[in-house]
């Protein structure tokens, strides 16, 4: 078969096993041309977009994408940047940027998606690559012992404060909004997000919030909803058996599960992560918590904004632990000792546990990664909600009339690229250094990212086209539920947002300590929280509390 | 020969008086201009770091810059004043000033650090407090456990050392494919702790799929969590650091029964000793003092234990598995917590100097009286 055919086929959306069925499909394909290419075609195929195009490079389900494929998309989303920019427009500059390499993507994507960048403007990029755990050390250090070696940064919003709160970003000029198309966000994402004093300092690239991720198969069984229906334990409301809608019905079934057998294995229900995680895994209490503690009348739900008075050892954080608690014994004997990373891709890709918490990366692996037994079984909504809801201000749990309260966590915020402001006095570096951001931050470019494995979520509303994830290749029903898990995450009006304050993740990691104890028993669930409050408390004048407060309030938007 | 008489009389007691005076005077000028010029640039560097001059430097380099020009003063005047004995004190200056500029000195900074209130994110950045985190570090209990577990994990080395002696005895025997099994049992000292932690730990313990739980399950263990229960998962740890590093003692002691003589264990067995006779009364008290030098090379070893704990139980359950360096590591890293996190450091530093000096008295007194 000629090469070139081969190409034209593998371009209009054949897969190589299309390609290759047998002599009759071969004499067919030899003969293909026009109309006949089209019986071999996806609906996309006919749409000639960039869009269209690069979501083909290398074709959802054909393997993992290579840095050959990085540039490539690159290369064809640079139209954006050529607007801007002529050609050779930064030779001589050099550029520093920082960020991850976990899982060998976001840096290892970046220079692939930059090359192009570096060839058509003529500036060249220096890159620091930092595993996740030692980011926060990395990063803290510069900006304490003033050396700050880089003029690009990949950050996540909460350590704005650390960061955009000392002054050292770079305003975003506004030819730089145009060109990434800044209204296209997700409203979670737009200010106060990327903010900071009302200036707008980051160029988003991912979303996050912690969805519910669940085993369609475990809650469609009959043999259990036999059992759930004899069964007389408390079901919290949830009379026929099916996907708990608030955490009361999520103990009740995790309860109900232990020792139940399914398909002839040990079935688990929710899956806690105790262990700590360098202070991420404080996001997996909190996803707990939010709709608890997230009354619909008030933005705060982690401090009082006045005053950094913590609440993590209200009645609701208090029930939240002791949910924990009570759930731990329901679980895998051995779950005192997972981490988030644990649950989401030892456990429950691998077929144990039946609903968990996570950011959208378990929505992206369960048909893509080779360790998921679960790809055509999972179900995806937003977090489950509450039968009652803690009012702060009158110390009264409401009911509310709408009924369950819920309140997705807006879990970190997502990713986003920032220009430093030591690139300020140099006006063509400056330029350079936002031209870089711009291109990460690309409209088109962001599709690709949030279809592939990247380390992205959508965080666009253009993101949200299921015909086009199904135009790449996606299942309909599948990529549906998924994106509205995210979507509704995002958009509903009682999201919990991330408290993006200076040292946020100090106070997670002083969390996680106090957990670990009061998890493993050496402690009550109001000791605990009165604990991890206390610890709160120290941590919040350390850092100075009057600008805490001011800095949450901003945080919040209030 | 009387002038050459009456000049080695004349000789002085020191070869440094035959030097010039106008050359000595070279060489303390050089000294003091150097050591000025140093104090100066310290001086001016720290008023313009404390915003008391506006005058100074962006970096510190200068004064590194300085430090060294002072170095070289420092040896020419040596040489100088000196002479002879001033060319050799040469081969020890580099080195002196290396480790007063990378040990002695970050010490020193390290003691003035842990008297400060220092989190990287506070905005009124670094700030002298005294005593307060000594006084904090005396109530926290998080460190108070990681210390007693700190003792549970040094009283594991002796178990360690009867399994290595043992392995020792078993690999100076004369065994088949004695060579092959002393690299073999080498190797898992070879492995990087986090690796261990990873292969071991994380997959052959794994308690859903690991071939250690598995056969555990058919032993009759029926949750074989390795790591969820205080006591297992303290045991989990020193098995795990124990397994990487026996083979370390192990080859110290096969070294001294390779080197102790075979006469006197003829000698023994002539006279009618049985085995365990000749290894109580021969064999164990002649290798004292190998024994010791391993025990407490692998004490030493032990109080720095973090990595695997950090990899595989972030020191849960419940603090169960903590050590000092890896609490210190979630302090200082997750935290950023760096005034707090020096006292423990330094704390610790004090702790096991003590420790390790008694340690050694001890040691040596006891193997005196034993011998």
């Amino acid at each position: 078969m000629r090469v070139d055919l081969y190409e034209k086929l593998m371009r209009a959306g054949a897969s190589r096993r299309d390609v290759l069925k047998g002599a009759a499909s071969m004499a067919a394909i030899a003969a293909a041309s026009g109309a006949g290419l089209g019986a071999l075609t996806r609906p996309a195929a006919a749409d000639d977009s960039l869009r269209a195009k690069i979501l083909q490079i290398p074709g959802v389900g054909k393997g993992q994408p290579t840095d050959a494929d990085f540039q490539k998309v690159g290369e064809l989303c640079l139209e954006a940047t050529k607007a801007n920019v002529k050609e050779g427009e930064f030779a001589g500059v050099e550029l520093t940027f920082m960020g991850l390499n976990n899982q060998n993507l976001h840096n290892v994507l970046f220079r692939g998606f930059l090359k192009p960048w570096e060839a058509y403007t003529g500036a060249k990029i220096s890159w620091i690559d930092l595993a996740q755990a030692d980011y926060n050390a990395r990063l803290q250090q510069s900006i304490a012992t003033g050396t700050v070696d880089f003029d690009i940064i990949e950050m996540g919003a909460p350590f704005e404060g650390d960061v955009c709160g000392k002054g050292l970003t770079s305003e975003m000029p506004d030819w730089v909004k145009k060109q990434i198309d800044f209204d296209d966000l997700v409203n979670y994402l737009k200010p106060p997000v990327g903010t900071w004093n009302g200036k707008q300092y980051r160029v988003t690239i991912d979303g996050d919030a912690h969805n519910f991720n669940y085993r369609t198969d475990v809650f469609s069984d009959s043999e259990l909803a036999a059992a759930w229906k004899a069964d007389s334990g408390d079901k919290a409301g949830l009379t026929e058996w099916g996907v708990p809608k608030t955490w009361q019905q999520v103990q009740a079934v995790t309860k109900f599960l232990k020792g139940k057998k399914f398909k002839g294995q040990d079935v688990y229900g929710y899956l806690d992560a105790p262990k700590p995680w360098g202070g991420f895994g404080f996001y997996f209490l909190g996803s707990r918590a939010t709709a608890y503690a997230k009354h619909p009348d008030d933005k705060a739900w982690l401090f009082d904004a006045d005053t950094m008075k913590p609440r993590v050892n209200n009645p609701a954080w208090v029930r939240a632990i002791q949910d924990v608690i009570n759930a731990l014994p329901s679980e895998p004997a051995d779950q005192i000792n997972a981490d988030p990373n644990t649950t989401a891709f030892q456990q429950f890709l691998a077929g144990t546990g039946s609903m968990i918490p996570w950011w959208g990366d378990v929505g992206s692996n369960v048909k893509t990664n080779d360790s998921s037994v679960i790809g055509d079984v999972t179900g995806f909504s937003i977090l489950p909600g509450s039968d009652d809801v803690y009012n702060s201000k009158t110390g009264k749990w409401d009911k509310l009339a709408s009924g369950p309260n819920y309140a997705p966590n807006c879990a970190y915020l997502g990713w986003g690229v920032y220009v430093m402001a030591r690139v300020d006095a140099d006006e063509k570096k400056k330029k350079a250094a936002w031209s870089a951001a711009a291109h990460l931050g690309g409209k088109d470019l962001s599709i690709w990212t949030a279809m592939y494995p990247s380390g992205f979520q959508p965080y666009r509303n253009s993101h949200f086209n299921i015909p086009e994830w199904v135009a790449a290749g996606y299942d309909e029903a599948f990529i549906t539920s998924y994106l509205k898990s995210e979507g509704d995450s995002y958009n509903h009006p009682n999201a919990a947002i991330e408290p993006r304050i200076p040292g946020i993740f100090q106070y997670y990691s002083a969390a996680e300590d106090i957990l670990a104890n009061t998890f493993a028993g050496k402690m009550k669930a109001q000791e605990g929280a009165d604990a991890i409050a206390a610890a709160w408390e120290k941590l919040t004048d350390q850092i100075g509390r009057e600008n805490q407060i001011k800095l949450y309030k901003a945080s919040l938007g209030m | 020969m009387a002038e050459h008489t009456s000049t080695a009389n004349a000789w002085p007691a020191n070869p440094a008086d035959l030097i010039p005076q106008g050359r000595k005077r070279l060489g303390w000028g050089l000294l003091a201009a150097a050591t000025l010029g140093l104090l100066a640039i310290i001086v001016v560097q720290i008023l313009y770091k404390t915003e008391m001059s506006t005058i100074g430097f962006d970096t510190w380099r200068p004064v590194i810059y300085a430090y060294i020009l002072w170095g070289a003063a420092l040896g020419a005047w040596q040489v100088l004043t000196r002479g002879e004995d001033g060319q050799r004190a040469l081969f020890l200056l580099p080195a002196l000033l290396f480790t007063i500029a990378m040990v002695i000195f970050p010490t020193l900074f390290g003691f003035y650090i842990a008297l400060t209130d220092w989190n990287l994110s506070s905005f009124a950045g670094r700030r002298f407090n005294g005593l307060d985190n000594f006084w904090q570090m005396l109530a926290d209990p998080y460190y108070r456990n990681a210390l007693f577990n700190m003792v549970l994990y040094v009283l594991a080395v002796l178990v360690e050392y009867v399994i290595a002696f043992g392995l020792a005895l078993l690999l100076n025997a004369q065994i088949k494919a004695r060579k092959f099994f002393r690299v073999v049992f080498l190797l898992p000292l070879m492995l990087s702790p986090v690796a261990v932690s990873w292969m071991v730990g994380k997959s052959l313990m794994e308690y859903r799929f690991g071939p250690a739980a598995t056969l555990a399950r058919h032993l009759g263990w029926d949750n074989p969590a390795f790591f969820s229960d205080p006591i297992t998962a303290r045991i989990s740890i020193m098995m795990l650091d124990a397994w990487t590093f026996i083979p370390f003692m192990m080859i110290m002691l096969l070294a001294g029964l390779q080197a102790m003589s075979r006469e006197v264990l003829e000698a023994a067995r002539v006279d009618g000793a049985t085995a365990w006779q000749t290894f109580w009364q021969v064999t164990f008290p002649l290798m004292l003092p190998v024994s010791v030098t391993a025990v407490i090379l692998r004490i030493i070893f032990k109080l720095k234990l973090a990595d695997i704990i950090i990899t595989l139980t972030s020191g849960g359950p419940g603090g169960a598995t903590d050590s000092v360096s890896s609490f210190i590591y979630r302090e200082y890293r997750d935290r950023s917590n760096v005034g707090y996190g020096t006292m423990l450091a330094m704390a610790y530093l004090v702790i096991i100097v003590v420790f390790v000096t008694w340690l050694l008295k001890f040691a040596s007194r006891f193997v005196r009286n034993v011998n």
